[in-house]
């Protein structure tokens, strides 16, 4: 007898499959060099938002609280990414060895940094956190527009000033990071394959959070907090949890983005890119890993391929966004749009086989 | 006596900052909602004059008038196209929603103005004033000071002494309450739009003024530190956000001239993480008590 599977375990598995498939056909189709120099550069960048809107989504959409900083993770991870990449570079020669040491290390202190920020929102609620993070994000984004880091035979030097005032060695020097024109000549280690499979494990490990204990704490505290903390749910614990679990993926994209382009600067990372992000999780629907996963990948091809527009197609790009939210929240637009869901169909396509018998 | 001349161009940002923030912190207490637009209506405010000025060759006041009233019809046109049909929406989509008229007002003004940066001619008529024989103040400073001063009274009195001013706090109170009461609730949220966005425009001159370039751009980041001078003062709060503007730039201005100019943007964020989590309702927030 079949065993049937649970209705969790089953979305779990199309989501994954839905990723896996798509991800799938953007490799056979690279390896048999049907796709053009346009397509195979955006499938990078889409694994990248892939992951940052579905950890977002962590904590929007299923912790509840408005996070406007995570671009300010992803640049945490972009940086220590690398900078652990330029500075292993003539130890470990194999990006393969060397790339897994710069994720884990981006992602790591992201997460240290996605701790940090949490605290503040133990205390703050709704817009407050809002601001809180936004300006967290800012703070970073000044921070490494004025970090400078290089290394020569003395060893490593770092200061927040120039890279003229290090006295550096100019036999021996090595410029890492320049303040405000970034970090260029990171190793270019973010293959494909690496990204589809980096958006699987993200993918994987959030929704599997969810469907924990640990998930429907999350959930307990975004719909009701005080009813959570009195039947014993730790809000404290689970708010760190979720902030530092958001940042440490948000850290990967950063190292997944540094090591795809020849250069990174600061102002990349500003509250723009977090909006952004936010606007894939509000649109692939609140709470929805798969929403979020669909939204990322359209929405980031749909500027690209509105690009024969030039100029207009920012401002196309605005209205349908705003079209979309008000259509969304329309109730009449809803039920007209229901009519035409693959649910609905079938559910009188099955009405009409009843009538028959 | 540099302190002193750091200081007071500091306040004259803050109140630009403040200015901004009246409209943000309004737009909160009666909406419910964070107008992300807001900023680039200062932008909107700024080009309008510059064409007026630069490419008509009209008379600067009368262009800044215009500016205002154009400013303010634009305000309750967003309000009514964008914002209306979402009045009983999450907050969240009603933010989505503001960040997309952002980008809407951003790229019609890119597409129209391009993307380099146009010098705004400054329609400040006086020149420097000389206090002594160190200070020197701008002309721009002074009227921006003065023009901040006189529209945050007149806003004062405007919110607490009026018919209009009293239904606004109404609304922002309890909209359905307010409603009962016989207060036109739809018509009171279009002034709240257009009073924020026509002092938007002022402070779109005023800064322009100050600082002479202009780009589709220009509104964002001003907008920004605006937002955050209303949740630091308090948001919902009118005196919170002339305070939280004015301390903003000041403290801007002073970290700039004393600490760093590169890492000025870090320090008053940074001040601000620090106030919030000291105080987590700003500085003149009231606090509520959640009840189950």
């Amino acid at each position: 007898m079949k065993k049937k599977l649970s209705p969790a375990f089953r979305d779990k598995l199309v989501t994954s499959g839905i990723v896996v498939v798509f991800f799938a056909l953007c490799l056979i189709l690279t390896a048999a060099g049907a796709t053009s120099n346009q397509f195979r550069g955006l499938i990078v960048p889409i694994a990248i938002y892939i992951i940052l809107a579905v950890s977002l989504n962590l904590t929007v959409g299923v912790l509840g609280e408005l996070s406007l900083g995570h671009a300010g993770f992803m640049c945490v991870g972009a940086y220590v990414g690398s900078i652990v990449s330029l500075l292993l570079g003539d130890v470990i020669e194999n990006g393969y060895l060397r790339f897994p040491i710069a994720l884990l290390c981006g992602g790591v202190i992201a997460g240290v940094f996605g701790f940090l920020i949490g605290i503040p929102v133990l205390r703050l609620r709704g817009d407050y956190l809002a601001i809180v993070t936004l300006a967290f994000g800012e703070v970073i984004k000044t921070i490494v527009r004025n970090l400078y880091i290089a290394t020569d035979a003395a060893g490593l030097h770092i200061n927040f000033t120039a890279i003229a005032d290090m006295d550096l060695d100019p036999d021996t020097q090595k410029i890492i990071v320049n303040g405000a024109m970034g970090i260029s000549g990171s190793p270019r280690d973010s293959k494909m394959w690496i990204a589809a499979l980096l958006v699987l494990l993200t993918v994987v490990v959030v929704m599997n959070l969810v469907d924990s204990r640990a998930g429907r704490a999350f959930m307990s505290v975004r719909d009701n907090v005080i009813a959570a903390e009195s039947v014993g749910v730790p809000v404290v614990r689970y708010k760190l949890l979720a902030f530092s679990v958001s940042a440490f993926f948000a850290g990967i994209a950063g190292v997944l983005y540094s090591h795809n382009l020849s250069s990174i600067s600061p102002s990349t990372f500003d509250y723009n890119l977090s909006i952004m992000i936010l606007v894939y999780v509000v649109l692939g629907g609140i709470g929805s890993i798969r929403g979020s996963i669909i939204a990322a990948a359209l929405l980031y091809a749909l500027p690209e391929l509105l690009r024969a527009l030039n100029t207009y197609r920012m401002v196309i790009y605005a209205v349908i966004l705003i079209t979309m939210m008000i259509l969304n929240n329309n109730e009449k637009f809803k039920g007209k749009l229901s009519r035409f869901s693959p649910k609905t169909l079938l559910d009188r396509m099955k009405r009409k086989g009843g009538d028959r018998i | 006596m540099s302190f002193l001349s750091y200081l007071i161009s500091g306040i004259s940002l803050g109140s630009v900052y403040a200015l901004i923030a009246l409209g943000y912190t309004m737009v909160y207490g009666i909406a419910k909602m964070l107008n992300f637009a807001h900023g680039d209506v200062i932008m909107v405010g700024g080009f309008i004059v510059f064409s007026f000025v630069s490419t008509l060759g009209l008379n600067p006041l009368f262009s800044v008038l215009l500016a205002v009233v154009l400013c303010a019809l634009l305000g309750v046109l967003i309000e009514r196209i964008a914002y209306k049909p979402l009045r009983s929406a999450t907050s969240l989509a009603v933010l989505i929603t503001a960040i997309g008229v952002s980008y809407f007002l951003q790229n019609v003004a890119l597409l129209i103005f391009g993307s380099s940066a146009k010098s705004f001619k400054s329609v400040v008529p006086i020149g420097e004033i000389h206090i002594g024989t160190e200070l020197v103040i701008s002309g721009e400073t002074v009227v921006t000071i003065a023009v901040s001063l006189v529209i945050m009274v007149a806003l004062t009195l405007f919110v607490n002494r009026t018919k209009t001013g009293k239904a606004m706090l109404a609304v922002s109170e309890d909209k359905g309450a307010a409603q009962l009461m016989g207060i036109n609730v739809n018509k009171t949220i279009s002034i709240t739009f257009a009073i924020g966005s026509a002092l938007a425009a002022v402070a779109g001159v005023l800064l322009c003024s100050a600082y002479p370039s202009l780009k589709p751009t220009t509104g964002a980041m001003p907008g920004i530190k605006a937002f955050t001078a209303a949740v630091f003062g308090g948001i919902g709060s009118i005196p919170g956000a002339m305070i939280g503007g004015v301390l903003l730039g000041v403290i801007e201005n002073l970290s700039k001239a004393y600490l760093s100019s590169q890492m000025s943007d870090g320090i008053v964020f940074s001040v601000l993480i620090l106030v919030l989590l000291i105080k987590p309702t700003g500085l003149l927030g009231k606090k509520i008590n959640k009840k189950v």
